[in-house]
């Protein structure tokens, strides 16, 4: 079926003219699991247009934009972009540098501790330019977009407006033909993100053959684009010019065509939002004086004022980190505040008064339930945590399931739910234990615009009938028009608060957005709320430095480089520069290991001493006096007052008061002397075999040695033989000479394959690991790249744990420190290969920790010949330790440290270091994937 | 009364969310059961296969009976070597161990003249090195007073010495090995699960939602501290009686009973340090290399590994102030030494204290993390 309808299309294609479309999607469907994100999608992109993907979150519009970038593999369909199939790896590298993408979430590709120019240059790199083509394009970027002031400060603290418009320019820095950004402006303040779309469009202007793919789930915004795609479920429901759109559903609104646009089960019972008017009672719920929070030397939130009454919904419009959150996390008790002062129903806020939190109802903004509990439990767990009494808690929870219409979907998880059942379930459990005030943070944040509405009806049945306070936080100024009062809120302060009529009348606007403009353009200090006439000054040199003629053709674009060292060094000094700026891991990281080798070295004695013993002595003579004094002579025994009897003996044994007990019989002496051999008899405590072990020969030999000494002394029967026993290479039988060289290769395993393992999963986690999908980067160079910083680190910590050997421990270096360099460099590359491997294995950090501790702790310790010889080993353990690299490295640290030794003579271990490396680079390919599965 | 409510619904809040997370109860599963099986057996006896050089510059019947007293399990065949072999052998770790027994030495021991066998051995290789020499001067004493008895060169033993080992006759090593492994699975589970699962409600925001809530951080933390206490707590009992009683069929002295009281307050205390440094951590990356960091020197300095009383003084007195230190000293009174509560009740104490302290500093910590 597929077969045939790509060959079809394909067959149109070539009949096609090529220039008209930038994508065609034919049969496209996508899985998560069992999870549909895409339903057999076919669709065709025109080219050089504005195009708007719209619909509300989890409907599939991420996941198709992915598709279209080619960071996401495609299971079934095709995909063409750029006159190639997607399919096909050479197509996807060649058209590549073509295209440019700009994932969800603000700054979710960006690198939150580098600058702004670190950020710009590290995308430059990536696509193969020079320095001088660098530093040229992003002064330029910087200066058209207004980020130019900004350039040394760390992506992580710029406003969300500002981050934007980085992400932007990182997008740009390779003049791309195909622009594709998810969800650019959700959650930026009005103003910011009327001037992202001035910068977009004098971009189009100066480059008129570049196409932009958006999607966005701000209706209106979507009325300026070219074209759009309506979807829903996974499916596309419309698409055409807005115009088209709009005349085919008879409406006179983007977002209720999209409501007429949507099945018909899915429309029944919408209605669109009536607001009663509120019977006043002017009690008093919330209020606030010259409320202030400081986090560092940030203010958060800056002297806000407000007062709301019993009954009303309270609106709060900002954009993102304007300090709506903080603002209602400090009325929950959840914050302190640094000044000001709080009030609810006329009482101080008290973060440590239990009462009033029975009397509010908080949402946070994100969905904060617990996802491993179903819908059901949820709410039970919450009922009885609000302590509603037994009889009274089922039927509460059946009712509010009734109520939020959440029977269907009881027994179900809440993490497989969409987003607007998850939030009315957040609102049931906001309002099961009925409370007076309902503190909503965001609450209808990516929700489709029906599911909103009926959000939205039941905050007014509750505002209405049960004249429950609502205070809501939105940057939605259709849900702002709802309240019957808003503060509009900027950088922590409350520009000003009304009605949403009356503050548009007071700046004689037609729309709140437009109101809300004109506030936060009195209120932004002059310079920067003229960046956007300055940017119009400056992007004369944007048009003139961008390069206006796009290809459109991609097969006359020269395939860009197999391997290339600056997109290499791009990511290692990205790397490193990280590393720099979280000095807590590199720390603990160098710190760590030197306090573990001191542990370790200090701590870990294999010479057996200070043994506590007792002696049951039943003979008391001279003799037996002189037997046991042999043992007390010795260093490696303590004596502890005598046993009186058996039971003394075996409870100071079980006790663990004494590890050896003597029995010494009676009439010993006289025995001895008739030569009736008498048996003295060692009680050890077995607990511990190894010890065990070594009092065995300890005891053995004091015994033989009493023995010869007598011999000595009454017979004439010679001196036998004697074993001369040399113990090499640490002729004083010491610890820490022996430990050391062994401890060494331990912590060099360790420490560096987890830290790569992290820094690879973390940005698996985090999203930044887009940029190697959809990037020009190979995985050789990111594989080499990403170890690079890591093989630094170890180098140097290999150096401070030598330093520390010689000058701390004073274990000398008998051998070259050249040569146990060398061998060095050669293991920390297998550590760090090895951290590659597991973090191409894993997806979240924490079971990166628990695979890397996994894979390098017990073979290290247990397997690779630290305290037994691989030689002693047997089956799967002797394997093991002789292919894992921590073996051979220990053959050669002992042998360089204690004996003296030379590559020459320890070439085999060399070798064998040296295969391993490329091995586990070659085991790590498969997991590395360039596009996301 | 509330409160113990709470407690009780949070902590079957913390366990269902366990119950749902496959790859967690995987690796808890293979923890007390697999992980503990491997590395009783990993810890060869000593010493086990040691390798073995020899130079036989004699070649008599003494200095071949010698050689074949040397067997396995306990060592692999002596290689033959000359001299020269003997040292490069041992500079590249193929041979622990090189014997010289001299020439004519069967003849000067026969004739009464003193003689001596030349023992090498590599002080490389730490553990097998000291034990093993002992042993092997002992077989050649044995081999030695044997040859000079048959051939009437020697007066019998004088007294003789009888050593016998109590707990664990035959010093199996599987047998500490096994116990030790449960003990130091009990602490790195209770710490990662307790330390990661304050990370996640953090991650997830669903400690602020419990903020807002009639809850207070102490039900928190004792909800996490007792359901996850009681999850390592029932592994490790199914453990022992299962794994280590059943299948590696050690004998296990003492009270079971007794051994879970102990194993509780081992685990408030070490569930405890996992939400302190649950805490301390900022993320997830924080908290693995500082779980790395503690769980080393607790497994290594606790007398689980090396014999605490070899340990430098110093560090003695401060790993006293670990829980491990003390469940090790509990563990090996209570499963090998079959003591009773009258023996064992200063560890319990020591434990209980240790316990309220890091449950007290944790508590305060939290309550200072959350707001």
């Amino acid at each position: 079926m597929i077969d045939v309808f790509s060959n079809a299309l394909s067959n149109a294609l070539s009949n096609d003219s090529r220039d008209d479309c930038v994508a065609r999607l034919a049969g496209v469907s996508l899985r998560y699991g069992r999870q549909v994100a895409l339903d057999n999608v076919t669709l065709t992109l025109p080219a050089r247009r504005m195009i708007g993907l719209i619909g509300p979150d989890g409907v599939g519009k991420s996941s198709l934009l992915a598709l279209i970038a080619g960071a996401r593999r495609l299971q079934e369909g095709t995909v063409e972009v750029l006159g190639g199939d997607m399919a096909k790896t050479a197509h996807r590298r060649r058209i590549c540098p073509r295209i440019a993408y700009m994932p969800q979430g603000l700054g979710k590709n960006l690198y939150a501790t580098l600058s702004v120019r670190e950020n710009l240059d590290f995308f430059g790199r990536l696509f193969g330019q020079s320095r001088q083509e660098r530093d040229r394009r992003i002064h330029e970027l910087t200066q058209s977009t207004g980020l130019a002031p900004f350039v040394e400060r760390p992506a992580g603290k710029l406003s969300g407006g500002m981050k934007q418009k980085l992400g932007l320019c990182c997008a740009l820095i390779h003049d791309p033909d195909l622009l594709i950004l998810d969800e650019p402006t959700t959650g930026v303040d009005p103003l910011s993100r009327r001037q992202f779309w001035e910068l977009i469009e004098r971009i189009r202007g100066a480059r008129p053959g570049m196409t932009v793919v958006v999607a966005t789930a701000y209706m209106d915004e979507a009325e300026r684009f070219d074209w759009l795609v309506a979807m829903d479920d996974g499916q596309c429901l419309d698409q055409g010019e807005p115009s088209a759109l709009l005349a085919r559903t008879h409406s006179d609104s983007l977002e209720s065509a999209f409501i007429a646009l949507l099945p018909a089960a899915k429309r029944r019972g919408h209605e669109s939002v009536k607001i009663p008017p509120r019977l006043g009672t002017s009690d008093t719920a919330i209020e606030a004086h010259g409320l202030t929070k400081r986090f560092g030397d940030f203010t958060a939130v800056d002297q806000v004022d407000f007062r709301i009454e019993r009954g009303e919904i309270f609106g709060f419009l900002g954009s993102n980190g304007c300090g709506k959150s903080t603002t209602m996390k400090m009325l929950t008790g959840l914050l302190p505040f640094d000044a000001g002062e709080a009030r609810l129903f006329g009482q101080p806020v008290d973060p440590g008064d239990i009462a009033t939190r029975r009397r509010v109802g908080y949402m946070s903004q994100a969905f904060s339930l617990y996802g491993e509990l179903s819908v059901r439990q949820n709410l039970e767990l919450h009922a009885r945590l609000f302590e509603i009494p037994a009889a009274r808690r089922h039927p509460r929870c059946h009712a509010l399931l009734d109520q939020f219409d959440l029977h269907h979907v009881a027994d179900r998880l809440p993490g497989d739910l969409p987003l607007g059942i998850r939030q009315r379930l957040s609102l049931a459990v906001a309002v099961l234990h009925e409370p007076e005030i309902l503190i909503l943070d965001e609450p209808t944040s990516g929700v489709d615009p029906i599911a909103r509405d009926y959000f939205w009806q039941l905050l007014i049945e509750l505002s209405r009938s049960q004249s429950v306070t609502i205070f809501i936080s939105t940057h939605f100024m259709n849900e702002a028009l709802r309240c019957d009062r808003i503060s509009l809120m900027h950088s922590g302060r409350v520009l000003d608060s009304d009605t949403p009529a009356a503050l548009q009348a007071k700046r004689g606007c037609d729309s709140l957005e437009e109101a809300f403009i004109a506030y936060l353009r009195d209120a932004l200090p002059p310079d920067s709320a003229s960046s956007g006439e300055r940017t119009a000054a400056v992007s004369a040199s944007l048009l003139s430095s961008i390069d206006a003629q796009p290809a459109t053709n991609g097969a006359d674009l020269p395939r860009p480089v197999r391997f290339s060292l600056r997109r290499l060094f791009g990511y290692a000094g990205r790397e490193s520069k990280e590393l720099q700026r979280d000095p807590v891991r590199g720390a603990m990281a160098l710190v760590g290991t030197l306090l573990l080798m001191f542990i370790m070295g200090y701590g870990i004695t294999m010479d057996v001493e200070n043994l506590r013993y007792a002696v049951l002595d039943r003979d008391q003579t001279t003799t037996s006096e002189a037997y046991t004094l042999n043992l007390t002579g010795s260093r490696y025994f303590d004596e502890q007052p005598a046993l009186s009897d058996y039971d003394d003996l075996e409870r100071r044994l079980q006790r663990g008061d004494i590890s050896l007990a003597v029995e010494i019989p009676p009439n010993f002496g006289r025995d001895l002397k008739r030569g009736d051999t008498p048996e003295v008899a060692f009680w050890i405590d077995g607990a511990m075999p190894s010890r065990a072990q070594t009092i065995q020969g300890y005891v053995q030999g004091i015994h033989d040695t009493y023995l010869e000494q007598r011999d000595r002394m009454t017979s004439t029967s010679p001196a036998v033989f004697d074993v001369a026993l040399r113990y090499r290479y640490n002729p004083d039988v010491q610890s820490l000479p022996a430990m050391v060289p062994a401890i060494i290769p331990l912590l060099l395993m360790m420490i560096p394959a987890m830290l790569t393992a992290l820094g690879v999963v973390r940005e698996k986690e985090l999203g930044s690991i887009t940029n190697f999908h959809v990037t020009p980067v190979s995985r050789l160079e990111f594989l080499i790249g990403k170890q690079l910083p890591y093989i630094a680190l170890g180098l140097g910590n290999f150096l401070l744990l030598v330093a520390l050997s010689v000058f701390v421990f004073e274990v000398p270096l008998k051998g070259s420190l050249a040569a146990l360099t060398l061998a060095a460099l050669l293991y920390i590359l297998c550590a760090t290969g090895l951290g590659f491997l597991i973090s191409a294995l894993f997806r979240s950090q924490i079971a990166a920790i628990f695979g890397t501790a996994i894979v390098t702790l017990i073979p290290a310790i247990q397997f690779s010949g630290m305290n037994y010889p691989v030689s002693a080993m047997e089956g799967g353990a002797a394997l093991f330790g002789q292919l894992y690299p921590t073996a051979h490295f220990l053959t050669i640290s002992r042998g360089i440290f204690s004996k003296a030794l030379g590559i020459v003579d320890l070439w085999p271990d060399y070798v064998a270091l040296l295969v391993a490396i490329p091995l586990l680079a070659l085991f790590s390919f498969p997991g590395l994937k360039k596009q996301e599965a | 009364m509330h409160t113990l409510a709470n407690i009780f619904h949070l902590g079957i809040k913390e366990l269902r969310a366990l119950k749902r997370d496959t790859a967690l109860l995987v690796l808890i599963a293979y923890a007390f059961s697999l992980s503990v099986y491997s590395s009783a057996n990993s810890m060869p006896e000593i010493p086990h296969r040691a390798t073995m050089a020899v130079v036989d510059e004699d070649q008599s019947p003494l200095s071949r009976q010698i050689l074949d007293a040397f067997q396995p399990p306990y060592f692999l065949p002596p290689v033959p070597a000359d001299r020269a072999e003997m040292d490069s052998g041992m500079d590249r770790g193929r041979y622990t161990f090189t014997l010289d027994i001299p020439p004519t030495f069967q003849r000067d021991l026969l004739r009464g003249s003193a003689t001596a066998i030349q023992l090498n051995v590599d002080a490389t290789q730490v553990s097998q090195a000291f034990s093993g020499a002992g042993y092997i001067q002992q077989i050649l004493t044995t081999e030695v007073s044997r040859f000079l008895d048959t051939t009437g060169g020697r007066e019998p033993e004088a007294a003789r010495a009888v050593i016998r080992a109590r707990y664990n006759p035959n010093l199996t090593q599987s047998w500490f090995g096994a116990i030790n492994a449960i003990i130091n699975q009990i602490t790195m589970l209770s710490i990662i699960l307790t330390g990661a699962a304050l990370i996640r409600e953090r991650e997830h925001g669903t400690i602020e939602h419990l903020l807002v809530m009639p809850v207070t951080p102490f039900q928190i933390m004792a909800a996490k501290v007792w359901s996850m206490g009681l999850v390592v707590l029932i592994a490790a009992v199914l453990s022992l009686e299962f794994i280590v009683g059943g299948w590696m069929a050690i004998p296990i002295r003492g009270s079971l009973s007794l051994f879970v009281a102990g194993a509780a307050l081992h685990l408030f205390a070490t569930t405890s340090m996992g939400i302190f440094f649950g805490t301390v951590a900022r993320s997830m990356p924080q908290l693995g290399l500082l779980i790395i960091l503690t769980l080393i020197p607790l497994q290594v300095l606790s007398g689980g590994m090396t014999p605490r009383e070899s340990m430098p003084e110093a560090i003695q007195q401060i790993m006293l102030l670990a829980p491990t230190t003390h469940f090790v000293e509990f563990g090996q009174l209570l499963l090998f030494r079959g003591a009773g509560l009258s023996v064992v009740w200063p560890q319990l104490l020591a434990l209980g204290t240790i316990g309220s302290v890091f449950f007290t500093f944790a508590l305060f910590r939290l309550r200072q993390s959350m707001v």
